[in-house]
């Protein structure tokens, strides 16, 4: 396909035909907020907060869904721009509830961010909140209605990415509401919780219920890391407060960009589950007792030894284990192989 | 997978058989439906209406086990309608001859026999699979947990190479694996039979070649025994075993026999997250770390290495498991001086051809699917592109056969086994989530509503499900899903051990027990009939 030039701002910027003022802008490095555009969704163009100045053009187009000439003259910042936008952001502060000091997604909100750049701190908009109630049945997800935006990024994830289409907008007017079918809690819909809703909600509409009730935004380290579940590989990032892994967030991985499943996303508990083994353990006369290291490694270490001497090294046997890492399997079958002097080794692929 | 995850949006047509793919492989399933909706057509062939089948074009609701006799039956009709990809079958291939006449006993008439899958429908999915530009083949245990699972994979392979449909993007051979590091441990070489990229053991430059990277004078050449001949010789040749990560007391068949055998024993050490039904009857049992307390590698199912990278330190006087094994080596006089997971890797891709090109500092830019031989070889998405590994690809004139226990007036019913969304595996690590355990917190057997009313059995019931082997009781989720005559449920609750019901019969060359088909009584539960 054929390049055009564009000039965003007075920089010339060369995309290919069918691009968008939005990816022409953000191939420029310029900055253009938006609430419900995002790359992986069909095309939107319903917050207007992309909404960009073109001569010759009436109104503001949303850049989000107006695409781009050669030499088009585009400006992102122009007087008209920002007060269309601190508009928008005022409507959008007239029906949501100010509670930014004690919102779990303080730090990590788009509508604060743009609010914060653009100086807007309060409405002159007058008129009724919604006052729905908050919906925390489920174990995974925390729906709080008063907080949307309605961009509708969870209705294209569920229908696009998730292929389900569990939500959509219902009622009308100042009543639009995302819902799921006859507004229903989510845990009585078919939703399976894989959380790609709450992934790209922009604001607090939609939260990991256990990341967001342990760690602030900015608390947290993420390390990217891959699922330890089922055969896909998916990439995520392990959140970690204080040496302590409090949520799964999504990361742009190599096979599941940002979607996970139920498991990935909200199956991290274990890992600091009341249960796990801390310490060596070694039964005596039928209970298991506590040890230090050394002492169940010379035991593990005389035993096989012993074995091996009286009986050879093929009565011993090795499982291995398809949960462990690459690194892990290796040595393991060297360890049996060199050490023990046996092949007898296996795992479980086949179950 | 011959194939890459990303290609399967790309098929023109897709046929998936013996894989719930939207609930074993979530992610996958995403692919799969992403491809429906830029308008690839699907086939599934499961005995169950799963989620996947039921956003099929056409499903073939065959009969347990008869895989063999729709596969030839497909191939059979494409040979019939000529629609087969002659050059290809030609060029690349060889003993197509034999195939040939093996398949032409397939008549779609016989195989609406033995499947129970309608004559106009096999002849449609013949033509679309065959007549499609490319097209992915999925499976999973479906295919292979069959005493005949060889077989089935080798009639999916005939399939494929019937219609030139592998060895190109989009079309291919899809076995999708079912835990994080399957891949892994097999090209790790933790097999009896391999060392790493598998490298066959007894093969004399394969041996001296070990000997020497480990600094051993030699290897043992004699291919040790699997899994399942562990169980069979515990007690009696096998004296003591070592179990890392592996819970096979509720994962394998027959748990019953499965715990008789490691308790007699000598010595059984296991290595492990938490005290699994397998560790309760250990002798020592090592504390290892989880995924998140350590550095190191996994393999997905398309043959890609991605990196794993410590959070967090390990829990408790926890270890990583590979620092367990370099101590307990040192210990027994092999001192194994890693300093990280970063060297042991280095050492495997000296001496693992497929990942010799591979390593940390390429694997931090995103994975890498092997075979990547050199350090400038970019991975292959796809296997088999001109030339398969063996030169020609071979056609395998392969028989339906039954499967090992039939229904009979004892036990009437079939059961087979698998996953749920919520759970994974023995439900070690899901069912302490805080998350998981909570939604989905009991299990249920599916049962068809027909054989509910004719058993007195409402939704919920508490039942009872025999086998020759062994009983278990659980809930009953009546509804359709399964047909008449089968029941299912899963092997992640150890209230629910499944597996002390089903038959550890197993395939002959792969040692797969066959989970999904055993004969069954299902009867309503009550006082009278506790064993």
């Amino acid at each position: 396909m054929a390049d055009i030039t564009l000039t965003i701002d007075g920089k010339q910027v060369t995309v290919p035909q069918g691009s968008t003022v939005l990816e022409a802008a953000q191939k420029a490095d310029i900055f253009i907020p938006t609430f419900c555009h995002d790359p992986e969704l069909s095309r939107y163009g319903a917050c207007r907060m992309c909404v960009v100045e073109i001569p010759g053009m009436r109104n503001l187009p949303a850049s989000c869904v107006t695409e781009a000439r050669d030499g088009m003259e585009v400006y992102t910042e122009s007087p008209a721009v920002i007060e269309a936008r601190k508009t928008i952001l005022e409507l959008l502060l007239a029906n949501h509830p100010l509670d930014c000091l004690t919102c779990p997604k303080n730090g990590d909100c788009r509508l604060q961010d743009y609010c914060y750049y653009y100086g807007v701190g309060d409405t002159p908009f007058e008129g009724e909140h919604h006052e729905y109630e908050v919906e925390e049945e489920n174990p995974f997800i925390v729906r709080d209605m008063n907080k949307c935006i309605l961009c509708g990024k969870c209705v294209r994830a569920c229908a696009e990415i998730q292929g389900r289409g569990v939500i959509d907008f219902a009622y009308r007017g100042v009543n639009t509401k995302v819902a799921t079918i006859m507004d229903v809690p989510l845990s009585e819909s078919e939703c399976l919780f894989c959380g790609n809703c709450v992934a790209v909600c922009p604001v607090g509409a939609l939260q990991e219920k256990g990341l967001r009730s342990q760690a602030r935004t900015w608390e947290v380290e993420k390390v990217k890391t891959t699922c330890s579940y089922c055969g896909c590989g998916c990439n995520f990032d392990l959140n970690v407060k204080d040496n302590k892994v409090v949520g799964v967030t999504s990361c742009d991985g190599d096979v599941n960009g940002r979607a996970l499943c139920v498991k990935g996303r909200f199956g991290y508990g274990f890992i600091h589950h009341p249960d796990r083994l801390t310490k060596p353990l070694i039964k005596k006369d039928g209970e298991f007792v506590e040890a230090e290291w050394d002492e169940a490694l010379s035991l593990v270490a005389g035993k096989m030894g012993e074995t091996k001497k009286e009986y050879g090294a093929d009565s011993l046997s090795v499982l291995s284990s398809a949960r462990c890492t690459n690194e892990e399997n290796y040595l393991l079958q060297k360890f049996t192989r060199a050490v023990l002097g046996t092949n007898n080794i296996d795992h479980c692929a086949r179950l | 997978m011959t194939n890459s995850i990303e290609e399967i949006s790309k098929a023109d047509y897709i046929l998936a058989i013996g894989t719930n793919t939207t609930e074993s492989h979530p992610i996958i399933g995403l692919e799969v439906k992403k491809a429906i909706r830029n308008g690839t057509g699907l086939a599934v062939a499961d005995p169950r209406k799963t989620e996947v089948a039921s956003m099929a074009h056409r499903h073939m609701q065959l009969k347990s086990g008869s895989d063999i006799a729709l596969l030839n039956g497909l191939a059979h009709v494409i040979i019939e309608e000529g629609l087969y990809a002659k050059e290809f079958v030609e060029e690349r291939t060889e003993d197509f001859e034999a195939f040939k006449e093996t398949v032409s006993k397939y008549t779609p008439e016989c195989v609406e026999e033995i499947t129970g899958v309608p004559v106009d429908i096999l002849k449609e999915v013949a033509r679309n699979y065959a007549q499609a530009k490319n097209a992915p083949i999925l499976y999973t245990m479906g295919i292979t947990q069959h005493i005949c699972g060889t077989h089935n994979v080798l009639a999916v392979a005939n399939l494929s190479m019937l219609c030139g449909h592998i060895g190109k993007e989009s079309s291919g051979v899809n076995p999708l694996r079912g835990q994080n590091n399957v891949q892994g441990a097999c090209d790790m070489g933790a097999l009896p039979n391999v060392f790493t990229a598998y490298q066959k053991v007894g093969m004399e430059n394969v041996q001296a070649k070990y000997a020497n990277a480990w600094n051993v004078d030699a290897l043992p050449d004699k291919v040790g025994i699997n899994i399942g001949q562990m169980m069979e010789r515990a007690g009696s040749n096998v004296k003591a075993m070592y179990i890392m990560g592996e819970n096979p007391v509720l994962s394998d068949p027959d748990s019953n026999h499965v715990a008789h055998a490691l308790e007699s024993l000598d010595f059984l050490v296991v290595q492990d997250i938490f005290l699994t039904e397998t560790a309760r009857l250990a002798d020592v049992v090592l504390p290892a770390t989880s995924f998140a307390e350590k550095d190191g590698t996994f393999t997905n199912t398309e043959r890609r290495v991605q990196r794993v990278r410590k959070a967090i330190d390990p829990v408790g006087n926890a270890m990583p498991d590979w620092e367990i094994i370099c101590n307990l080596s040192s210990v027994m006089g092999y001192p194994m001086n890693y300093s990280s997971a970063k060297d042991i890797f280095d050492e495997i891709s000296t001496v693992t051809p497929s990942y010799a090109g591979m390593s940390y500092e390429r694997l931090d830019n995103g994975g890498l699917q092997w075979p990547c031989p050199t350090e400038d070889h970019p991975g292959t998405p796809y296997l088999h592109k001109d030339k398969f590994a063996r030169g020609l690809g071979k056609f395998s004139a392969v028989d339906y056969v039954p499967p090992a226990e039939q229904p009979d007036a004892e036990y009437p019913m079939i059961l087979s086994t698998g996953r749920r969304h919520f759970h994974y595996h023995t439900g070690t690590m899901t069912r302490r989530t805080g998350t998981l355990d909570k939604y989905y917190n009991e299990e249920s057997l599916e049962i068809n509503e027909i054989d509910a009313q004719k058993l007195g059995i409402n939704n919920g019931d508490k039942v009872k499900v025999t086998s020759r082997r062994g009983s278990v009781e659980v809930k009953a989720c009546v509804g359709d899903t399964v047909p008449e005559g089968m029941v299912f449920t899963s092997f992640h609750f150890s209230e629910v051990a499944i597996n002390k019901v089903t038959n550890s019969q197993v395939d002959p060359v792969s040692n797969i027990p066959e989970f999904k088909v055993c004969a069954v009584r299902v009867e309503k539960y009550s006082a009278k009939n506790v064993s």
